[in-house]
């Protein structure tokens, strides 16, 4: 290996150092770091509102951090204050940018719904990178049998499963070639047995050494798939480490308390 | 009776035939400014800065509440006096007097612009929020967003209501007859009063008037069943 790529190799997908975001008088995050190597699957766990998808949505911009520094591949996210002093994004183009790079797939799939599923999934490719649409259809297509669902290629969402449509939106993720992907809680929506069909997909994505961060109520996924386990409590890490330490040995109470009663459900 | 709508000199067919087509022009141009007006307004309400809101909150609200006859007064005066005012600027000191078709186009497509302003600022918020997170997600620009997430579902909620639009927007046209504009309505009072048939010609004009809303509606759920795409066919 030469230098650069050992370089590159040990520059973080993702980086988050002391972030900071409140919804009014709500701190949801109080100061929280973070980082995913290349490749490394990181799952995020903790109770409704301990602010792991908050966490998630401030990685992509979806939620602006009041603080703190966001790193995607070293490129760190330029942030400025507006007149009112509310932390903005200083360049709308580097946002856009930035988000072509990390996929985000959605507790609600979020597949358009006046769009087919083969035009889900083009859509991005051909206007925002401007590949050509016979290019981005031949990619599409295999993206569709990768998560088996050739067959629902003309389908509009309203016409598949809850499993279909998240595995869809996976799909549409994928053609952009994201080097970073954001799951939150992918499969809290689903009904109990539409779950596994997409895990698998997304122990695929993992097995494939995909870079993942991912926020989830699958403690068996996590403790599976996952290099690193991140346990957050009221808008703090609490705990972090691999999985067999996190859940085999939790260090802290809250933590101890949460698997229990995850464990338990 | 009947030889009274034929075409030529001494019937009225021909007369009632171009004030309906004097209606159409005025409502659908008023109706397009409407549609300009009302995005516009509906842009300025939801993602204005704060006096842009508040010239758009002030425009629906005195617009909808003033009867639409007398927006056509005030324009009529008000607009002579204004464009007089700045003529005289210019050094031109003679009377001005607008045309009574642009006055009518003018006040009809303000009142439409502030109905389909509302229709459609309801219909761009009941967008999910999750729909447009997606595209930002997946790095489309603003534009782009509007132009191929917002705007189509938006479509599908503003349809209904912009058909409402049009309807009123065609039926205000009647008004503009008070300044003498020859559209349907004036043309019916002419020859209801030059023949003393008043009955006969209010209700051909009305006549005329349902035939249009009849196909324009047909027109409207046709858009929405194309618009509605993706949606309506999973129950059918």
């Amino acid at each position: 290996m030469n230098l650069s790529a050992a370089a590159a190799k040990s520059v973080p997908a993702v980086q988050v150092e002391g972030l900071h975001k409140r919804f009014g008088e709500n701190e949801v995050l109080k100061g929280v770091s973070l980082s995913a190597a290349q490749g490394e699957v990181v799952a995020l766990i903790g109770s409704s509102g301990s602010g792991k998808s908050t966490l998630l949505r401030c990685i992509n911009l979806l939620e602006t951090p009041d603080d703190g520094r966001v790193l995607i591949q070293g490129e760190e996210i330029a942030m400025k204050k507006d007149r009112a002093g509310r932390a903005q994004p200083a360049d709308s183009r580097q946002v856009d940018r930035i988000r072509q790079r990390c996929g985000m797939v959605f507790q609600s799939f979020n597949l358009w719904t006046h769009m087919t599923v083969l035009e889900n999934i083009i859509e991005a490719p051909v206007h925002v990178l401007g590949r050509n649409r016979e290019e981005a259809v031949a990619r599409a297509e295999g993206l569709l049998a990768k998560v088996g669902l050739s067959a629902k290629r003309d389908a509009y969402p309203s016409q598949m499963s809850g499993g279909q449509q998240q595995r869809a939106a996976i799909a549409r993720m994928l053609a952009m070639d994201p080097q970073v992907m954001l799951f939150d809680e992918p499969t809290s929506a689903l009904d109990p047995e539409l779950v596994g069909e997409v895990l698998k997909v997304m122990r695929d994505l993992a097995d494939e050494g995909a870079t993942m961060l991912l926020v989830t109520h699958e403690m068996a996924f996590a403790r599976e798939v996952s290099h690193k386990v991140v346990f957050l409590h009221q808008g703090r890490i609490e705990e972090q480490g691999t999985p067999d330490e996190l859940f085999g040995n939790p260090q802290s109470e809250r933590c101890r308390q949460f698997l229990m009663r995850e464990g338990g459900r | 009776m009947l030889d009274l709508l034929s075409y030529g000199a001494t019937g009225w067919g021909d007369e009632l035939l171009q004030g309906a087509g004097m209606t159409l022009l005025v409502a659908v141009l008023a109706y397009l400014i409407g549609l300009g007006a009302g995005c516009l307004t509906a842009a300025a309400k939801l993602s204005g800065p704060l006096p842009l809101r508040w010239l758009a909150a002030t425009y629906t609200t005195v617009v909808r509440g003033v009867p639409a006859l007398l927006v056509i007064w005030l324009l009529f005066y008000g607009g002579s006096g204004l464009v007089g005012w700045m003529a005289g600027l210019f050094g031109y000191g003679g009377r001005v007097e607008l045309s009574a078709f642009a006055v009518g186009v003018a006040s009809v497509g303000l009142v439409s612009g502030a109905y389909a302003a509302e229709v459609i600022r309801g219909a761009v918020q009941a967008v999910p929020k999750g729909q447009l997170e997606a595209a930002r997600a997946l790095g489309m620009h603003r534009l782009l967003i509007l132009r191929r997430i917002l705007a189509p579902q938006a479509l599908r909620y503003a349809l209904p209501g912009l058909g409402n639009v049009w309807q009123m927007t065609l039926k205000d046209t009647t008004l503009v007859s008070v300044v003498s504009l020859a559209e349907l309505m004036r043309q019916a009072y002419v020859a209801s009063g030059t023949t003393r048939q008043p009955f006969l010609f209010y209700l051909v004009a009305a006549l005329i008037y349902l035939v249009i809303t009849t196909l324009s509606e047909t027109g409207f759920r046709a858009l929405s069943r194309r618009a509605d795409r993706g949606v309506r066919r999973a129950t059918a």
